[in-house]
């Protein structure tokens, strides 16, 4: 021990690089080679070349996986945001103890797991389930409403998910607008509508915006709920890229999709760092 | 959206209040529905109409398959937090110190697990983990989750770090601390609320995990997570809704607890 006292603070730098490079070297060679790894499988199974990358524009049922992807994410996305949006609103206009309510609500409802969230919403949306059961039994329907096992599902257990991710950053952005402009606007003689549409929305766009990257990357990979609440009939890509592993064995075509899914959701991040801080947003 | 006729005024129900409960309402459905079904005394999923039972939060404990899932479960969680703290607090504590623009860098590369999207994990780690031999192994899972929580570990502990000030580890180290005096007396201390809300995180997030664990895991290992899925593909059954219900109310006290913890810190 004594020794070790008696050097100088080289001692500490050399224990602080330490620690600092050795988690690092753990994810370069447990998560880094492993991810890095589907990129080269994308090039080289079942063989060399862009073979895989080709499927995109010749296979149909890519093209399909592709498109309903990008359409439920979209329809989500806009969903989130629009709820998400009056929500935050309401949150800067009520008092401080509806605020700490309704703010827990949205915070604990980021813990549920996507599992017992998507039994819950089979539960509720099936054609025996509690929703048709109501509307049967007030006399409101005849036949039971398909509303899960296909898009429709899918897109209220997504949105559902999306929403706590879509309130919080747009809250915070919306807290950070001056809120003397409104009625500045408002004296100078613009009607309430018109205070709002020129003043307050252009100045929350960017949150709004940075919201929408965010919602729209995690959207995009979803597996569990479009799995579960989609009944096996509306695929996204995250699904397909599943099947492809677990039941026809191609390889190098899910190694493809997952590399093109990771290629988007990385030019989304770097999209939404210019607008907001990315680990701010990642933060639960 | 209609904006409110004085936009300073918080009093009167607007239309967009109304749609904020209407919305948390909605948030809170799951957990409306799942207490309640858990506590049919029927076999089948239904909501008790006269009598309530716990017959199914009893199979949970009864029923061999759904008591060895909670077990795996809490032995991978377990080992996935301890790794992932471990290495979180390091990562943090170093990048702290150090303050050297290629901490920045690394970040990122702690932080992708978050951003990378969960089936590309799975494909990544089952072609990885077969070429290892980790397939369907506790430890093979203990590192995988373990990576996935590194990122809300380090996010947490950086977060508590930033409050303290470096001088105090070097006016240790003058005193005649030797580094690692320094570190367990004096930087680990102050950061403890930091680093208990950080396990928690982990811990949380690994109980969670459902995409890789179907591909990594089969038979010897099959965390509750993989169970609630088998059972969902074949009939959903009530006791879903039991541990569900079990899962919320824990999830709810750990985050409460860190909540809690890290608040009386601060005071």
């Amino acid at each position: 021990m004594s020794t070790a006292a008696a050097t100088s603070t080289g001692g500490s730098e050399r224990l602080y690089w330490l620690m600092l490079l050795a988690p690092c070297v753990f994810l370069a060679v447990f998560y880094l080679v492993p991810v890095l790894n589907v990129l080269v499988l994308s090039f080289t199974v079942p063989k060399p070349g862009l073979a895989n990358y080709a499927e995109l524009a010749s296979n149909g049922a890519v093209q399909r996986v592709l498109w309903t992807t990008l359409r439920i994410g979209a329809i989500t996305t806009v969903l989130a945001l629009g709820i998400g949006y009056v929500v935050a609103y309401a949150l800067l206009q009520c008092g401080p103890r509806e605020r700490q309510i309704l703010l827990g609500i949205v915070v604990a409802s980021f813990w549920i797991s996507a599992l017992i969230r998507a039994f819950a919403w089979v539960a509720l949306l099936q054609s025996k389930g509690l929703v048709n059961s109501i509307l049967i039994s007030t006399g409101m329907i005849d036949t039971p409403l398909s509303l899960v096992r296909n898009e429709l599902g899918v897109i209220i257990g997504m949105t559902h998910y999306m929403l706590p991710y879509a309130i919080l950053p747009l809250y915070t952005s919306l807290r950070g607008i001056d809120d003397r402009l409104v009625p500045a606007a408002r004296a100078l003689g613009a009607t309430p509508g018109q205070a709002f549409r020129w003043v307050f929305l252009p100045l929350s766009l960017p949150g709004l915006i940075g919201a929408g990257v965010i919602v729209m990357i995690f959207s995009l990979g979803f597996y569990i709920t479009p799995a579960i609440l989609g009944g096996g009939r509306t695929i996204m890509v995250a699904e397909f890229i599943s099947v492809q592993i677990s039941e026809t064995l191609r390889w190098g075509l899910a190694a493809m999709l997952a590399t093109v899914l990771l290629a988007a959701v990385l030019l989304l991040v770097m999209w939404l760092s210019r607008f907001m801080d990315v680990e701010q947003a990642l933060r639960k | 959206m209609a904006a409110p006729a004085t936009p300073s005024a918080p009093s009167g129900l607007s239309l967009n209040r109304i749609i904020a409960w209407l919305a948390a309402a909605f948030l809170l459905l799951p957990i409306l529905v799942v207490i309640p079904i858990s506590l049919t005394p029927e076999r089948y999923l239904s909501l008790p109409k006269t009598s309530i039972s716990f017959r199914h939060y009893g199979s949970l404990v009864t029923d061999g398959r759904w008591s060895k899932s909670i077990l795996d479960s809490l032995v991978v969680g377990i080992g996935a937090t301890v790794l992932a703290t471990v290495l979180g607090v390091a990562f943090a504590v170093g990048a702290w110190r150090l303050g050297a623009p290629l901490a920045r860098r690394l970040r990122l590369l702690l932080l992708a697990p978050i951003i990378v999207p969960p089936i590309v994990h799975a494909v990544a780690f089952y072609r990885a983990w077969a070429a290892l031999g980790l397939l369907d192994t506790y430890l093979g899972l203990i590192l995988i989750h373990a990576m996935k929580g590194l990122p809300f570990v380090v996010l947490t502990v950086a977060g508590a770090l930033a409050n303290v000030d470096p001088r105090l580890e070097q006016a240790a180290r003058s005193l005649g601390a030797t580094p690692r005096q320094a570190m367990g007396w004096v930087v680990l201390p102050q950061i403890r609320a930091g680093i208990v809300a950080g396990a928690a995180f982990a811990f949380i997030t690994s109980w969670d995990e459902t995409i890789v664990a179907l591909f990594v895991t089969s038979r010897a290992v099959t965390t509750l997570p993989r169970r609630i899925w088998e059972g969902l593909a074949d009939n959903i059954d009530p006791a879903i809704a039991a541990l569900g219900t079990v899962m919320i109310v824990l999830t709810f006290a750990v985050v409460a607890i860190s909540t809690l913890r890290s608040a009386s810190a601060k005071a």
